[in-house]
């Protein structure tokens, strides 16, 4: 049975295990109804035209895990960033582990959806936020039709979150091949800041796909920072859908690190609903084998004085590939705005490429906007340079890509989070880092 | 130290050198000097071992061994040490983590461990301050965004720091003033000693009043056609290059 016709039949199921009677459901109905029409996106959409699902769609999986698997807290310590304390939501084939979780309900919610969607004391800001500002896109639909669980984290005005919260979602294997669709909500009130660190993690080769929604709110005066590490088994694919939407003065910065996977697709979207706001997407994307990474940016200026920074460095090698389709679209209103956005690659072998489409869609005549795209091979007079010295070539070329991809970290807020990804990508490089960072 | 013997080289098939000879022994400082197009920084590149270039005739050996088929960073772990005419800009490697790894990897291919952090902080403070390098400079990229002069101290800071046998400098007064020369200058002398030897390629007279050679070589049309001693760099100062021209 393809895939579309058994997540289909599966609804009913679905609807067995939850409240039909809410106002949630009626959102759910009409997604799922959406998908019904859509079904899933195919090379024939413009936005799909580099990425191919239909490999992944293949699959058979499983949709609702029906096992209460656990796992061992020292097989996967070394997933989490572990060296500074952290919330942590985690969750294992879809279901909330609370062995392994650390959630609060002090000052702020850092807890599950599946209670805020059934729970009366979240009712309000289910209302207020929940779907308000995910796209009715295929896949977005889909992972709305199937909400249910994942990340909810709640942030009242004028607090300061002390430690980072992690989110992590583990596939066990225990099912032959699994489908997730988390479904997270972040809303931060006025003058909030939080740090979120989010990662997906199979366990094993077994296929893995995940359609993930998550909602961010901030408000004016907030600041989020994210970031999304990307360094899952080859077996496993993502789609990663964030939309954020931001208030007057307001930061929000998203790092995605994209190592791992087989097809990652990540579409990014900030709507700037205020004056004054800073948005920040950056990218480190380092690709092997026949790994495929999409980055598809949007950020809409709605209104005067706002800026973005979009920073996307790639380094692909043997046969993998990448897309980068940054869309950066400013309303007439939205004068004075800056919006930089730079997308710059590097390609190590003959078969592999990238396909990079900055798209500028400027309504307004007092602006500054600019976008660069290089794709390029390393610099020989750089590698030269650096073999005179002693630097040995194989090193230097590291070094040299090292380099290139640290330019992104230096943005990232918490050390052992710039450490560990300094690390992951000497690692992928084989450079010993016999310095400091 | 280093016997060049009939040197051939051409680049895409363009003869540069033809038939070079030079010998530069231990402790001493001789100065290259010759009109643009000479082949003075092909000269200086071949040495370090550019690929781009094609040695067609000719030997070159340091210290004995023939080099020609040794890559760059072989030639650098026996000593031989390029100061760059254009140096490269290495966005995302500080100047420090470049010498640290730079050190570390000649040590390597000695079969030494890497330099102990005391003594790699030490040497560096040493160094930078005989170049007259301010602490902050060191954590910057390496070369971005330096003026001319910064680039050309951060070059003989790396010499300073990497101590080599065979030390080129491919006009290294190019675009200094006379403060930046006179702290170039004054670096590169403390460095010469018995054991070691340096060539200096220079258009201009200028620099030589600093670094003083002990033989002055002029290149022309790929080969060295005459060689004096120091006031030879004065005869070209004030003649000009075009009377060379005439002898050959």
């Amino acid at each position: 049975m393809e895939l579309k016709d058994k997540l289909l039949s599966s609804y009913v199921a679905f609807e067995n295990d939850i409240d039909t009677n809410s106002d949630i459901h009626e959102i759910r109905s009409e997604a799922f109804k959406n998908f019904e029409d859509l079904g899933f996106p195919t090379k024939k959409l413009e936005a799909w035209k580099y990425t191919s699902l239909n490999a992944v769609l293949k699959q058979d999986y499983s949709l609702f895990p029906n096992k209460g698997n656990s796992i061992q807290l020292s097989d996967v310590q070394k997933y989490f960033i572990h060296d500074i304390d952290t919330y942590k939501l985690v969750f294992i084939d879809g279901k909330y582990s609370s062995f392994l979780s650390e959630s609060t309900h002090d000052t702020f919610d850092v807890c599950l959806m599946s209670a805020a969607l059934t729970k009366p004391k979240y009712k309000a800001v289910i209302e207020n936020y929940f779907n308000k500002i995910a796209k009715k896109d295929n896949l977005t639909s889909l992972n709305t039709a199937f909400a249910s669980e994942g990340a909810y984290i709640y942030i009242p005005r004028n607090v300061e979150v002390e430690k980072p919260i992690q989110i992590i979602n583990f596939t066990t294997g225990s099912e032959a091949a699994i489908m997730m669709q988390p479904r997270n909500l972040i809303v931060v009130e006025q003058n909030a800041h939080v740090q979120i660190i989010e990662r997906h993690q199979s366990l094993t080769s077994n296929p893995v796909l995940t359609n993930a929604v998550t909602e961010v709110f901030a408000a004016k005066d907030a600041t989020v920072d994210i970031y999304k590490i990307q360094n899952d088994d080859i077996s496993a694919s993502l789609v990663d859908n964030s939309y954020i939407e931001q208030k007057s003065n307001s930061v929000v910065s998203v790092h995605t690190f994209s190592f791992g996977g087989n097809i990652t697709r990540n579409n990014l979207n900030f709507y700037q609903r205020g004056e004054h706001i800073d948005s920040i997407l950056k990218g480190i994307t380092i690709l092997e084998g026949k790994q495929h990474v999409d980055h598809h940016t949007l950020v809409h200026h709605i209104e005067p004085n706002c800026e973005s920074h979009q920073d996307y460095k790639g380094i692909y090698d043997e046969r993998s590939t990448g897309v980068f389709n940054g869309k950066v679209v400013v309303d007439k209103e939205a004068q004075k705005t800056n919006a930089y956005q730079k997308s710059n690659n590097v390609l190590l072998s003959d078969k592999a490429t990238i396909n990079a489409k900055p798209q500028l869609e400027i309504f307004a005549d007092d602006v500054k906007c600019s976008h660069g795209c290089t794709i390029g091979q390393l610099d020989d007079d750089a590698l030269f340079y650096m073999q005179q010295r002693g630097i040995p070539e194989k090193e230097g070329r590291a070094l040299l890509m090292f380099a290139f991809a640290n330019t992104v970290l230096e943005s990232v807020k918490i050390p052992e989070v710039k450490l560990r990804i300094a690390k992951l990508i000497a690692n992928k490089l084989n450079v010993k880092i016999g310095f400091d960072l | 130290m280093l016997k060049i013997e009939n040197l051939h080289a051409s680049i895409d098939d363009k003869a540069i050198l033809k038939g070079l000879n030079i010998e530069v022994k231990a402790g001493e400082v001789h100065a290259i000097m010759g009109p643009n197009g000479a082949g003075k920084s092909t000269l200086a590149n071949i040495i370090a071992g550019k690929d781009d270039y094609e040695v067609t005739d000719g030997t070159i050996e340091l210290n004995g061994e023939d080099i020609r088929e040794l890559a760059p960073e072989e030639r650098a772990h026996n000593g031989v040490f390029l100061s760059f005419q254009y140096p490269v800009e290495i966005p995302g490697v500080s100047v420090t983590n470049f010498i640290k790894t730079a050190i570390n990897q000649t040590r390597k291919a000695k079969g030494l461990e890497d330099m102990p952090a005391k003594d790699m902080l030490r040497m560096i403070r040493e160094k930078s301050e005989l170049l007259e390098i301010d602490r902050k400079f060191l954590s910057r990229s390496l070369n971005e965004g330096f003026s001319g002069g910064e680039k050309k101290r951060n070059e003989i800071f790396q010499m300073a720091m990497l101590e080599p046998k065979l030390a080129i400098l491919d006009e290294t007064d190019s675009g200094l003033d006379i403060d930046a020369l006179r702290i170039v200058a004054n670096g590169v002398n403390k460095l010469k000693s018995k054991d070691n030897a340096v060539i200096v390629i220079t258009h201009y007279q200028r620099l030589l009043e600093y670094i003083v050679p002990d033989f002055v070589h002029v290149l022309h049309d790929g080969k060295i056609v005459k060689t004096g001693d120091a006031s030879l760099a004065l005869e070209l100062e004030a003649k000009g290059y075009d009377w060379i021209k005439e002898l050959v």
